[in-house]
């Protein structure tokens, strides 16, 4: 027999029998992270490389997408801690050793690079909404081209400010959201505590994820054929990436001490074996691989299948990686004898 | 390890210091609305006063600690205390719960509905007098004043105890007598004339061997016996458990034998027989001291390790082994009395044999065995001279059970009886601090006998099951708001304790003294209660010894010196209070009385195909049942739970945690189901099941339904001869795994 | 602190004294007993009690990964929580591979603080002072003549999940 009880009744609120504290808002606000950090880095990336005129919807039309699920990510954020009204003491501290810190200030430096950069385009996207004759949107973004340069004109000369001085802006954002992406998988990967997460691995697949979905995105949502099959062909690599840091993360892992044996066979027979390899593995990477594959073989394929796909498969796999991270730990699950 | 009291702590850590913050907390500002740094008060902010608790039977000496608002904040020991060397157990520092609970009994109650419907309305004090008055001059007039009978326990039974002999009625028992120790206290008295008494003058912690005979110290947590079994440990001292169960004791021993239940007896004499064929007992001692050492020897010749093997399922070369381990360490050997003993009804012999082992090894009055305990002759308050009762507890009882000490419950139970027709009726019966219904066994009897009362009273803190029967219902004050008599323990050195109120007593509950002495003048006894309030009479008593209520109050323990020696004096005669002077190896008492003059084994039986014995114990966070609604003790535990054997469980298909209910022979069943705990550490042919849950009374609202009681199951008793003991552990369940009530 | 598997019963004072003391609200425990039972009737079983709290890590996770720094490391090696810092993040309690932190209903993070009040004034933490057997040893490592310096050499021992690299001060002798 192996008895393992806790013998004074500790039935606390959301320890027993495993963690359940970061239940489902920071899986929500990891990959809202990796999704922005993704959409910054590809479309600061581009205009960059002077691709402006030719990949207008991934310079930046998808980067008004960024501030939105930013915010919104900090929102439930905020929502999910257990002190609220402490909150502000994130920004009133920071300290180096941990991710949790110099990510909330990356996130609240992007959060304002992230407004900022898509208002230097602001006569750009006018013309976008223009010519594909969108009124609510041209509405909008004329709205906010008003506010700027008529009523509140003080906002529209810092607006001009980084609009001249766009090219090391752009490097300076792209260099946060690369920070931005890794930091959702080192906030993980710092937790020794941990057995799943305590792999190196995790900044750099994480990232990918991110990049990942951001590509799946604007495929989605540009109009331009090009761009479309551009970015399906970056997927490919990038989920093939991940594909390869999945199995290296798993290779890492029953090569380990024994804990980390065990961790793994949560995915090998284990609880999560089902919800990681179909839900994840099949849903989120392989079906969407194959049918970018396809699209590059000049198959018609209607890119929203995969794109959703891989959005999808992008927040799934951080639910997994919380979840079950919760799970794997140190100590064997006790039971209660109360 | 004791405390340790000064130490210089500041230093740094040398194994590196972690993450200084970086950014200053300069803008770090937490406005006075926000601030939520709540540091606990220290020691010197509180104010204390003394008192000994009452949740258990130990009796330690402690400390309240109230803040400045006159809240209770904590109870912690009294270091001056031998009970608890300023180390209270589980229950005592969570004693305070009985303070708090919301649960309490806060006004006097006369029942409007039916015995046990739990209908009562409130009353003031005065209106329920009244009534018991009233009633119980009803029962005066009719059968007399020995035909009320008295239920006690705990420090409030003695201010009752007075009341009734001053009323005139000597019909009283406790049931921590028939139910638990007086086999052991009469085991020990027909051997050495003197029985053990509470805390039991073991020296534990200065023995080299320990010997525990089902005693489940650790579970059982009577504070000093695990204090000084802990020393033990920590002196190295070989410790020898025999128990069907793997008890925590047993985890801590050096020696477990998993002796089948009911088979001690024959263990003991092996042991016996090893200590005296193979010449390894005090030869010394039993010559000098002892009385009948050829006559048992005679009686132990054929109960050989190796037939007692075949009896006990132990292996035969564990109790020679055994037997020499104690004969090595002798005589600091001791072999533990235990408390409650009442077994399976032939445990006065049980604890004759254990009481005749302490005497072959020369244990008895030496270092490392039994000490002779000493306590303060502290004179009672002077009272007129009670009446002579016609009859009393005597005759109904010592007649067939001729080495009773003191009255026995389940005698009472059946003179309460409709269908008793003797000239020993009792019609009434007050209950203080004692909850019948689970503390004693055939709960049916109890409940007929309760019916057949004119007149119930219960006095208690909390509304147990038993006040459901009452037709008065009395609230006492917990033993945080009361003064009672001082404690006048027997122990190493002589010591008085104080009890003294730390707050004012909760609701219109009052505290057991004031209520027996209420009754008393109301009942026309005056002239026993020449004193207003207690504190009169403990002044006085403290007074006659040289010290006040004042200094006790300053001190909360005082010690005295002995006037005895502690251990046997080396060179003289040391005459025993026995008809032979002497301790008796061979019982002249119970031959006299017609009893086994020296203990026989007798087999008793086994449970039949599908059934389990059911053996109760302990668990170290509870109390019998007083505790289980006490919210820090509800905490740490809120149910029982019934411990299987794997095999078992394989066979009947049980999992870990699923809820069963039990049925014994008699076709008895239990109210609430038990979840069940598998475990290796109980034998395939019982089953274990911790006492005092299930409680049955909806107003005790943490404890209401949460597991199985055990005395719902114990319908079957064999009573002791000797002593009236109700021996208990003779009940076979079989396990239900679907709810019989919904039939 | 050193806790001597050998002696505790698994008796829940230390969890009673220490909810009184801190006044830690119901339903929660700043300390546990864990009861681990191997073995097979009747000859291989063996049971022994940990009671279990806080390990004031010297290399405390929880203090590296706090974001405000509410988490945070005291002379002499005690790991406390400053309330109104705690954002309740729940990052510390994620860190801790021993279950030790829990989230109090004011809502920041709580857990053992070694009695702090209690030790800065020469006394030892609630749960050293009251257990009954006298299992719980606390003291200042650094100092060698210190009861637990002294025991920790005499006695053999282990500590929970040392692979996690925490460096725990909780030790349990064996």
């Amino acid at each position: 027999m192996k008895e393992y009880l806790i013998v004074s009744g500790r039935d606390i609120h959301l320890l027993y029998p495993h963690y359940k504290v970061w239940g489902f808002g920071i899986p929500l606000y990891l990959f809202i992270g990796g999704l922005a950090a993704g959409l910054l880095i590809f479309s600061t990336y581009f205009y960059l490389r002077g691709k402006t005129d030719k990949m207008r919807a991934s310079v930046f039309v998808s980067s008004i997408v960024v501030p939105i699920i930013i915010i919104l990510g900090l929102a439930f954020l905020i929502l999910d801690l257990h002190h609220k009204p402490y909150f502000w003491q994130l920004l009133t501290h920071i300290r180096f050793q941990s991710p949790m810190s110099w990510g909330a200030w990356t996130l609240t430096i992007v959060t304002f690079l992230s407004i900022l950069w898509p208002l230097t385009f602001i006569d750009e996207m006018i013309e976008y909404f223009r010519e594909r004759n969108r009124q609510k949107w041209l509405s909008v973004f004329q709205w906010i081209r008003d506010l700027l340069y008529e009523k509140a004109q003080w906002l529209g000369k810092i607006v001009d400010f980084f609009k001249k001085y766009r090219k090391p802006f752009a490097i300076i954002t792209m260099a946060f959201s690369i920070v931005l992406g890794i930091y959702t998988g080192i906030l993980l990967s710092t937790m020794n505590a941990r057995p799943l997460w305590n792999t190196p691995i995790l900044g750099l697949l994480f990232l990918t994820s991110g990049l990942s979905t951001a590509a799946a995105l604007n495929m989605w949502i540009s109009d331009d054929h090009e761009e479309k099959h551009l970015f399906s062909k970056i997927d490919i690599y990038l989920v093939a990436i991940e594909m390869y840091l999945i199995f290296q993360m798993f290779f890492n892992m029953v090569q380990g001490p024994e804990i980390q044996v065990r961790t793994a066979q949560l995915f090998f027979g284990g609880e999560f074996t089902a919800i990681f390899w179909v839900l994840f593995v099949g849903l989120g990477l392989v079906l969407p691989w194959l049918l970018e594959i396809l699209d590059m073989m000049k198959f018609k394929v209607p890119y929203a299948v995969p794109a959703f796909l891989i959005l999808y498969g992008g927040l799934v796999f951080r639910v997994i990686m919380v979840i079950a991270g919760e799970v794997s730990a140190f100590l064997p699950v006790p039971t209660i004898l109360h | 390890m004791k405390e340790i009291t000064r130490r210089d702590f500041i230093k740094l850590s040398s194994a590196g210091l972690v993450g200084a913050a970086i950014a200053s907390p300069v803008l770090n500002f937490v406005p006075g609305f926000l601030k939520q740094d709540y540091t606990p008060p220290l020691e010197s902010e509180l104010t204390k006063t003394p008192t000994v608790c009452d949740v258990c039977f130990w009796k330690c000496a402690g400390w309240v600690w109230k803040d400045k608002k006159g809240n209770i904040v904590k109870v912690t020991g009294n270091h001056l205390d031998p009970h608890s060397n300023g180390h209270l157990c589980p229950r005592g520092t969570g004693g305070l719960g009985y303070y708090y609970d919301p649960d309490r009994l806060k006004k006097p109650l006369i029942r409007v509905g039916k015995p046990g419907s739990q209908k009562f309305k409130e009353a003031t004090w005065d209106e329920a007098f009244d009534y018991i008055v009233e009633k119980m001059k009803d029962i005066e007039s009719k059968y007399g004043r020995e035909s009320m009978a008295l239920f006690l326990h705990g420090t409030t039974g003695p201010h009752f105890e007075y009341l009734w002999e001053a009323w005139g009625s000597q019909t009283y028992a406790e049931p921590a007598i028939a139910q638990c120790l007086v086999t052991r206290e009469v085991g020990f008295i027909a051997t050495y004339g003197q029985g053990l008494s509470s805390p039991e003058p073991t020296d534990t912690r200065n023995t080299k061997c320990l010997v525990l005979i089902g005693n489940h110290i650790g579970e059982n947590m009577h504070n000093g016996h695990v204090q000084e079994m802990s020393a033990a440990i920590d002196r190295g001292a070989t410790i020898i458990t025999v128990d069907p169960r793997f008890s925590t004791a047993a985890a801590h021993s050096t020696y477990w034998l998993p002796i089948k239940p009911g088979t001690d007896i024959a263990l003991l004499l092996a042991w016996m027989h090893v200590l005296i064929y193979e010449d390894l007992y005090d030869k010394d001692y039993v010559q000098k001291y002892t009385y009948g050492f050829d006559l048992l020897k005679q009686h132990v010749k054929n109960f050989t390790p190796e037939w007692a093997a075949k009896i006990t399922t132990l292996d035969a070369g564990m109790i020679r082994k055994t037997a020499r381990e104690m004969a090595k360490a002798a005589p600091s050997v001791l072999i533990h009395p235990g408390r409650h003993t009442a077994w399976y009804g032939d445990d006065t012999q049980r604890e004759r044999a254990m009481a005749i082992l302490v005497a072959l090894l020369g244990s008895w009055g030496r270092r490392g065995g039994y000490y002779f305990s000493e306590k303060v002759e502290l004179p009672k308050y002077p009272h007129p001279p009670f009446p002579e009762p016609r009859w009393s507890w005597k005759t109904i009882t010592k007649d067939k059970f001729k080495y009773a000490i003191s009255g026995v419950t389940n005698v009472l139970v059946d003179h309460s009886l409709p269908e008793y027709d003797g000239p020993y009726k009792i019609k009434g019966w007050f209950l203080v601090a004692t909850n019948p219904l689970q503390s004693l066994p055939q709960q049916e009897k109890t409940i007929r006998a309760l019916q057949n009362q004119e007149l119930v009273v219960v006095v208690d803190i909390l509304p147990t099951e038993i006040t459901g029967y009452a037709d008065v219902i009395l609230p006492e004050a917990s033993y945080l708001e009361r003064y009672d008599f001082i404690r006048n323990s027997r122990h190493r050195q002589p010591n008085l304790a104080l009890r003294m109120p730390a707050v004012d007593p909760k609701g219109d509950s009052k505290p057991g003294w004031w209520i027996a002495r209420e009754l008393g003048i109301r009942l026309g006894l005056e002239k026993y209660y020449p004193w207003k309030t207690i504190e009169e009479v403990l002044d006085w008593q403290l007074r006659q010894v040289g010290t006040s209520l004042e200094e006790m109050k300053q001190v909360g323990v005082k010690y005295f010196d002995r006037k005895t020696p502690l251990y046997l004096p080396e060179g003289i005669d040391w005459p025993f209070n026995t008809n032979t002077g002497k301790i008796e190896l061979y019982s002249t008492d119970l031959a006299a009385m017609g009893y086994d003059p020296m203990p026989v084994y007798k087999k008793h039986d086994d449970p039949p195909a599908g059934y389990y014995r059911l053996i109760y114990g302990r668990v170290p966070m509870h109390t019998f049942g007083r505790t289980v609604n006490n919210p820090y003790l509800n905490e740490l535990r809120s149910e029982n739970h019934l411990w299987v054997n794997p095999t078992v469980a394989k066979i009947l298909g049980l999992e870990n945690g699923q809820e069963v209910w039990l049925e014994n022979q008699d076709g008895k069943v239990s109210t609430f189901p038990v979840k069940v705990r598998i475990t290796e550490r109980i034998r395939p042919d019982s089953v274990f099941l911790p006492h005092g849950f299930g409680n049955k009374s909806k107003l005790l609202h943490r404890a209401y339904g949460r597991g199985a009681l055990d005395t719902e199951l114990i319908s079957k008793v064999n009573v002791d001869p000797i002593t009236g003991s109700t021996g208990m552990r003779v009940n076979f369940v079989k396990i239900l795994t679907t709810n019989p009530h919904n039939s | 602190m050193a806790v001597d598997t050998k002696k505790c019963v698994g008796c829940g004072d230390c969890v009673v004294a220490c909810q009184t003391e801190n006044n830690v609200p119901f339903g929660y425990a700043r300390d546990w007993i864990v009861e681990i039972a191997t073995g097979r009737y009747p000859d291989t079983i063996k049971v022994h009690f940990e009671s279990r709290r806080c390990h004031h890590c010297d290399d405390a996770p929880c203090v590296r990964v706090c974001p405000t720094g509410a988490s945070h490391i005291v002379e002499g090696g005690i790991v406390l929580v400053t309330h109104e810092e705690c954002i309740g993040c729940g990052a510390c309690i994620e860190a801790c591979p021993y279950e030790a932190r829990y989230f109090h209903p004011d809502g920041y993070v709580d857990k053992c603080t070694f009695c702090v009040h209690r030790v800065s004034n020469g006394q030892d933490p609630a749960c050293v002072s009251v257990c009954p057997t006298y299992c719980l040893i606390f003291g200042d490592l650094d100092d060698p003549e210190s009861p637990i310096s002294k025991v920790l050499k005499e006695r053999d021992y282990y500590t929970l999940a040392p692979d996690a690299g925490t460096k725990p001060q909780l030790y349990f002798l064996k």
